[in-house]
Parts: structure tokens; sequence; C-alpha cells
């Protein structure tokens, strides 16, 4: 027996309750958007930082998708979707009709190729390893055969993808950019330069791109959601400080500065009410952390990785930043499913984090490092973190680095401790999965792994395994309570020191329309580009 | 006169060997992996491995060299990691914009440069001299990145005479070309008024007021086209000075040169565009200084290239 889990009928419903309260969206116009470094790539297979990241969602589209401004999925090509009752076979049927931009239909062949694309070492993606899941990864990831066993098109509306072992993240895996469908043809014609002229079947198309200067994207009149998206184009101009970029902004010229607001001017503009009016503030999928090498002296006693805990005052590092994050108690950002509401994390107290040292043997303290990315507000979050440890005797010199410096060190374990700032973790998907394994799990903590505690608690990776192997959604909050009591063991652990989350401030012209989740969407940063609009 | 071109010629090529090297040792011994950047956050380490043999970077560092000089002289750059793009094309689609900020910055800078060390000169020790060389030296300390934004935010905010930033009309030009020439000319201001009060003194410039010309003409057609001679000779020089100013301010007026190329591709760890970047700036440098050479004996004739 199979079930039918979600068809577009429900996709359809859930989609009004976002735009009912918002006003009536216009359509047409041009959106500008600015960006300080050029756009490094288009290809979905390759692209992977936050600039590139909500453009290639406008251009390309994967089997799976988000409710615009939400976490919830949604199928996207995919018009339905079963699951067999083992969990490890989904049948997905494709939507019919939907073109790439270059006017050929889409079919179940391009999402083969487009998985085992991804999948090829040759291409070099960074996405490969969310993949593991699929049966035939390691040989397909190894070049040692030709595209995954487990992704098959028995006819041209019909993709089935076997697994290896039950995974719930495995829809999220379709919904992520590394999924999203290519056209063969045109990927082969244009080789390594297919990221500067993606076709793909998205609501936009880029049209122009000069490099260095703009692109242009302009909308797709075939587009397979009638109606959407509601601009005509949108311009992303690149080169562009964000000081100048708010500048234009004051001056009407831009419509939205995709570096978000300079922190040199942050306290400027929160404090001038016509501009503060212009900025949307939201969750995002962050946590900023301190990291603690559980392997080594004197951070393999959790005595002393709870006095840490204690010690740091994350109300003040709240304040060193101008309030624009809120503390954190655990590993998860409060937006993420499965964030433990009802747990305080160590509260504040750095006499009972002395007395904590002083029953771990270190009563008068020891001398370690703190790694630090070399931009600000980095370096003045260590200093406060500093202060704080040498209040209970901890004496961290403060060792600042480049970004690939840090995370090196952080991967290869020569460094006691690390703030995670500027490198932290952003999910690549609403769900708590994803942060666990690479950052908390043992398999990330290896050499060059991004687990930088280097903390490998196995009982804790059964448990993740087995929160993961039930893909029943009716099980999703058993699922999400498994998942909070990792975190929470996590926490007792403490192989982190969690700070705070960062809170997402967008900046929009007046003219700009749209529903405020729009502008905070936690998979689209700095905006889901599809579904804005100019309200003149 | 061939000879001494063809020499060098072979110095320049020697030149740009040694910064390739040089340059190539330090991005070899940078400790960041430009592979774990290519393979991201979730890769594995058999992925890792993959890359690193795909790009070539697991071989001895020597390897890595030839192979990347025998592709050099072929004309082959490489292809950016992250942008996967031929360096070749990227250098290419922003040369013209970097040349373009070129020619007119040193246009500017001469234009206000040789003006004021001339007045200067006319004036020496009197206040409006005292001032303009205060002047020179302000513009010369002056940080690049305060004087454009300081030039950005009153004439393109305030004042709206120009675009706020950008690329491609006269208009966007101006600011960014008057920045680079305002904080050049001090040199050229201070350079031209010592060379000028040298010409007054000559003898030849005695003779023509004593044959009784008026001092507009002396000054105009006698002694400003020998005082000028050693400030033309610094211009090739400057094209090295100019090649680090102009990361600043093409990033601040977003102007899409190689410069902005650069800096992005520094932040990225980005190899192939960083070494293309070097080479590019290394090149102009050794064009400059050598353009200077020999543009020195056609201006004047006493000097003589051996």
């Amino acid at each position: 027996m199979k079930k039918l889990l979600m068809s577009t009928a429900i996709a359809a419903l859930m989609a009004v309750p976002a735009f009912a309260q918002g006003e009536e969206p216009k359509h047409g116009g041009n959106m500008i958007v600015t960006y300080k470094d050029d756009v490094a790539t288009l290809d979905p297979a390759i692209g992977y930082d936050w600039q590139n990241w909500s453009m290639i969602k406008s251009v390309f589209d994967g089997l799976m998708d988000y409710e615009p401004g939400t976490t919830v999925l949604r199928p996207g090509l995919a018009e339905s979707y079963t699951l067999s009752d083992d969990g490890l076979t989904y049948t997905f049927k494709l939507r019919p009709g939907v073109k790439f931009h270059n006017g050929r239909a889409m079919t179940s062949e391009d999402v083969v190729y487009s998985i085992n694309r991804v999948v090829n070492p040759a291409t070099q993606s960074p996405g490969q390893g969310f993949f593991g899941m699929i049966e035939g990864f390691d040989a397909a990831a190894a070049g040692d055969a030709d595209g995954l066993s487990g992704v098959t098109a028995p006819d041209a509306n019909t993709v089935v993808i076997n697994l290896s072992r039950p995974d719930a993240t495995f829809l999220h895996i379709m919904a992520l950019n590394f999924s999203f469908v290519v056209p063969k043809e045109v990927v082969e014609a244009e080789g390594a330069d297919f990221g500067k002229k993606p076709v793909g079947t998205g609501a936009f198309q880029l049209t122009e791109w000069s490099l260095g200067q703009r692109l242009t994207f302009e909308k797709n009149p075939d587009y397979w959601i009638s109606g959407v998206p509601y601009l005509d184009s949108f311009t992303v101009e690149v080169g562009q400080e964000p000081i100048v970029a708010l500048l234009r902004v004051q001056n009407g010229e831009v419509d939205l500065p995709g570096d978000g607001i300079p922190p040199a001017k942050f306290v400027e503009v929160m404090s001038d009410p016509a501009q503060a009016a212009l900025v949307v503030e939201g969750g995002q999928l962050h946590t900023g952390y301190v990291t603690m090498n559980v392997t080594a002296a004197p951070f393999d006693k959790v005595e002393v990785r709870r006095a840490v805990n204690m010690a740091i005052n994350k109300d003040r590092i709240v304040q060193v930043i101008n309030g624009r994050a809120v503390p954190a108690t655990q590993p998860l950002p409060p937006t993420m499913p499965g964030y433990t509401k009802d747990y305080a994390g160590y509260a504040y107290d750095p006499e009972a984090a002395k007395k904590l040292l002083a029953d771990a043997g270190y009563a008068d303290g020891f001398e370690t490092e703190l790694f630090v990315m070399n931009t600000d507000p980095n370096p003045r979050i260590a200093q406060a973190i500093q202060q704080d440890l040498q209040a209970i005797g901890i004496d961290a010199a403060i060792k600042s680095l480049a970004q690939a410096n840090v995370i090196e060190a952080g991967g290869a374990g020569t460094a006691p401790m690390i703030w995670s700032g500027g490198m932290a973790w952003i999910a690549d998907f609403p769900d708590p999965a994803n942060f666990y394994g690479p950052i908390l799990g043992c398999g990330g903590a290896v050499e060059g792994g991004w687990n930088w505690a280097k903390y490998c608690n196995e009982a804790l990776d059964t448990k993740a395994a087995d929160a993961d192997s039930i893909v029943d959604p009716a099980k999703g909050d058993e699922r999400l309570k498994m998942w909070s009591d990792i975190y929470m063991a996590v926490m007792e652990d403490a192989p982190w020191a969690p700070v705070f989350n960062e809170q997402r401030f967008t900046m929009k012209s007046a003219r700009l329309g749209g529903d405020d989740a729009l502008f905070v969407d936690p998979v689209s940063i700095p905006v889901n580009y599809d579904y804005v609009f100019i309200k003149e | 006169m061939p000879a001494y071109i063809l020499r060098r010629l072979i110095q320049s090529a020697l030149i740009l060997l040694g910064v390739s090297f040089i340059t190539f040792v330090l991005l070899y011994i940078l400790p960041a992996d430009p592979v774990r950047q290519i393979a991201g956050r979730s890769a594995t380490a058999e992925t890792v491995a993959s890359i690193r043999s795909q790009l070539g970077l697991d071989k001895p560092f020597i390897v890595q060299y030839g192979t990347y000089l025998w592709n050099l002289l072929g004309g082959d750059l490489g292809r950016s990691y992250l942008q996967k793009t031929e360096v070749g094309t990227l250098l290419v689609s922003r040369l013209p914009a970097t040349l373009l900020l070129m020619v007119a910055a040193i246009f500017c800078e001469l234009l206000i440069g040789l003006t004021l060390g001339m007045i200067a000169a006319l004036y020496r020790g009197r206040p409006l001299d005292n001032a303009l060389m205060l002047g020179s030296f302000v513009s010369v300390s002056a940080p690049q990145f305060v004087v454009a934004l300081l030039l950005l935010y009153v004439f393109a905010v305030k004042l709206g005479w120009f675009p706020i930033g950008g690329y491609g009309t006269f208009a966007h030009l101006v600011l960014p070309a008057l920045t680079l020439g305002i904080l050049g000319s001090g040199w050229y201001s201070r350079i031209m008024r010592s060379s000028m009060l040298d010409v007054l003194r000559a003898d030849f410039i005695r003779t023509a007021r004593a044959k009784g010309l008026n001092r507009t003409r002396v000054i105009l057609a006698h002694a400003l086209p020998n005082a000028i001679l050693p400030v033309i000779a610094m211009v090739g020089i400057d094209i090295g000075m100019f090649m680090s100013g102009i990361v600043v301010v093409e990033s601040v007026f977003g102007w899409p040169g190689i410069g902005q190329l650069a800096w992005q591709a520094i932040q990225r760890v980005d190899i192939p565009i960083i070494m293309g970047v070097t080479l590019v700036s290394a090149c102009a440098i050794v064009i400059g200084n050598l353009l200077a050479d020999l543009i020195a004996p056609l201006i004047d004739p006493r000097i003589r290239l051996r």
C-alpha cells in the first residue's frame, strides 16, 4: 500500500493565509538590489553562498519547495509524491507542461541528470554530501558508477528515488538548491560557463550579466505558477559598498541593500523613525557559539565547559552588537522546529562557575586561547568573552585571524576555543538534523571537519539516526521531541557555549510591497524574489 | 636603442617570473585550504581528496608551479575555483574600466598637480605658496577611503551632481577619477614646484627676460616645457602607485575594475584570480617604468639610453 502525502490542492490552500492579511499584490515594475561582491555563479550545483542562494531559487526549481516566508514544505516541480511503507522509495509525479527558459519541456530525465550531476565528483559540487541517503551514493560519489543506482525515471513524468536508509530530511534535500533541475543539453554545451549563462524552469530568467556591474533577471512569462512572479524584472547591481548602498536607499535609488545595514550605521538608522519603518526584523536560522575542544585539557572536563557556559554574560554581548541578536540557550535557534522552548540554558553565574572550576581542579584558573575571525564585530565580542572568562580566572589569549585560517585551525583541532562569529552555522534547510551531524556529530569530529569542539557522543549519534528514520509525517512531533532531547543532552555535555541567535534586519524601499515574512524568509536571504512586488 | 629595449624586455620578463614565483609561494603556504572552500562544509574526506586531485593541488609545489607557468605560456591563466570562469575572461571584462579610470585619474592629477605646483613656484615663499604646499601634504597623506566617501557624500548624495557610484557614463567617471587625482596631485605639485624653481633660476630664463619677452610668455613658452620633464618621467612610476589606490577607490565607487576583482578574490581565497590580478598589476608597473625610461630621451635629448 502506498499513501499520498500531499498534493497541489492542499498546498494551494495553505498558500492563501500567508497573504490574506497583506495588501493586494500588483504586477509589473523593476526592483533594484545591491551587493558588494559580484555574484560568483548561478549554477545550482555550485552556488553555496547566501548571496546567490535566493537568486538561484528564482531561476531554477526543485521537486520540492517551501511556502514563501515559512519553513513549510510544498511540492514544486513534483505535482505529488508517494512514499513506500518501508520509507525507502519516493515516487514523484512531475507537474505536466513545465518548460525550461529555452522552451524545451522538462522531463524526468532532467531530474535524474541533475541529481547525478551534483553527486558526480567531476562537478566539484559543495552539495554532494547532502545526497548520502540515496542508494548507490558511495559508488557514484567516488566516480566508480555512472550516476546513482537509486534514481530512475520509469517514464517521462515519473521519478523514483530509492534510499539506502529511511531519512526524514530527504524532502528538504529535494528542496535544496543542489537538487534543482537543469537542462542537460545546455549544461553540456556551456560546460563550466553554465553558472554564468543559467537556464532553468524558474520564475525569472537571467537576461544580462555584465561582470562586476549588474545582473538583470526578467519574468518568465510561462512560469508554471500562474500569476507569479509579480515583478517584471529585478536588477542586481554589484560592487556597491554597503555604506554606499544605504545612501542610495535613502536617496530612493535602491529598493533593497542585499548586504543589509552596515553595522556602523545600524544605531543611526534604527533611531530615525522614518528609516526604521523601512526595516523588517525577523529571526534567522543562526546560532553564534563558543566551541571548546573536548579532546584536550582543560576542556576535556565537563565541569570546565559548564563553567564557561555560566561565565559568559550573553546579555552584555548582545549589547556589544547593538541588540542585533537574542541570547541563545541551546544550539538550535528559536525559529527552528525542535527548539526546546522551556529550557532556560546555563544562567549567568560567575560564582557558581568559579566553584565548578575549583571542583575540576582549576581553582587558580588556567591559560588558553580563543580563536576569532578578524572582522568587526567579532574581535569586540571575543574581548567581551575574554573579560567574562577573566572574572572566573581563565586567561584566554585572543587569536584574531582571517576566516579561512580560523576554519583551518578548527578543523585541525588545534584551537582550544573558537568564537564562531562570521563562520557560524546557518541552516541549509529548516530541520533540526541540519544543526547536528557536521557540527556536533562524530562524522564532523574529524580532521578538517566542522565539529570544532571535536565532540563525539556515539549514543547521541545513534539517537539522531533513529530520529531521522521516522519518516511518517504523523509522527513528526515524536521526531522533533527526540531531536529536542538530543540537544538537551548536548547542553549537558556542554561542548559549546551558545551565545546568541542573530536577528535579521532587512531594509527595503517604501515602494516595495509584500508580506513582512517574505523579507525575513528563513530559506531565501535577503528576500523571496518571486513574491515581492512594487506598490505604485 | 633596440639593444636597450631588448635588454629591458628580458629584464621585465625575469621580474614577472619572480613576481609569479613569490606570489605562488605565498599562496601555497597560506594556511587556508582552497579545496575546503570549494567542497563546502558538508563534504566528506573523499570528496575533498577527489577535488584536490582534479585541481592538481595534491602535486608537489614545483610541479604545480611548473604547470601554472606552462599554461601561462599558452595564454591560459586557469579557471576561478569558485566562479568556474576563465580568469582571462574575468580580467578582460574588467581591464577596460580600470584603464579608463587610470587615464582619467592621471589626467586629473597632472592637471591639478602641475597647475598648483607652478603657481606655488611663482609665489615662492608667500602665504599662497605655503598654503598650497600644506594642501599637497594633506592630499598625499589623506586616506583614500575617507576622501572617496567624502566626495561621494557631498557631490553625489547632498548636491546630486553625480550618480552615487556605478559605471557607464562620463558622470560616473568624475568622482573616482577626481579622488585618485586629488590624492596623487600632491606629489606632482611638489615636484613641479621645485623643478619650476630650478628652471626659473637658469641662465636661459634670465636671457629671455633680458631680451624683453614678457613674463607670461617666458613662463609658458620657456620655463614650463623644461620644468615639466622630470614630472612626466614620474607618470610611469606612478602607475604602480595607482594599482594599490585603485582597490579602495573601485570598491567605494562600485567601479567594475580589476581592483575590485582582486579584493573579492582575496576574501574567497580564489587563487587563480589572485595570481592573474597580481601578474596584470606587475605587468602594468613594469610597462610603466619601461615607458618612463623610453620617453625620457624623447623629451630631453641629453638623456641617452645604453
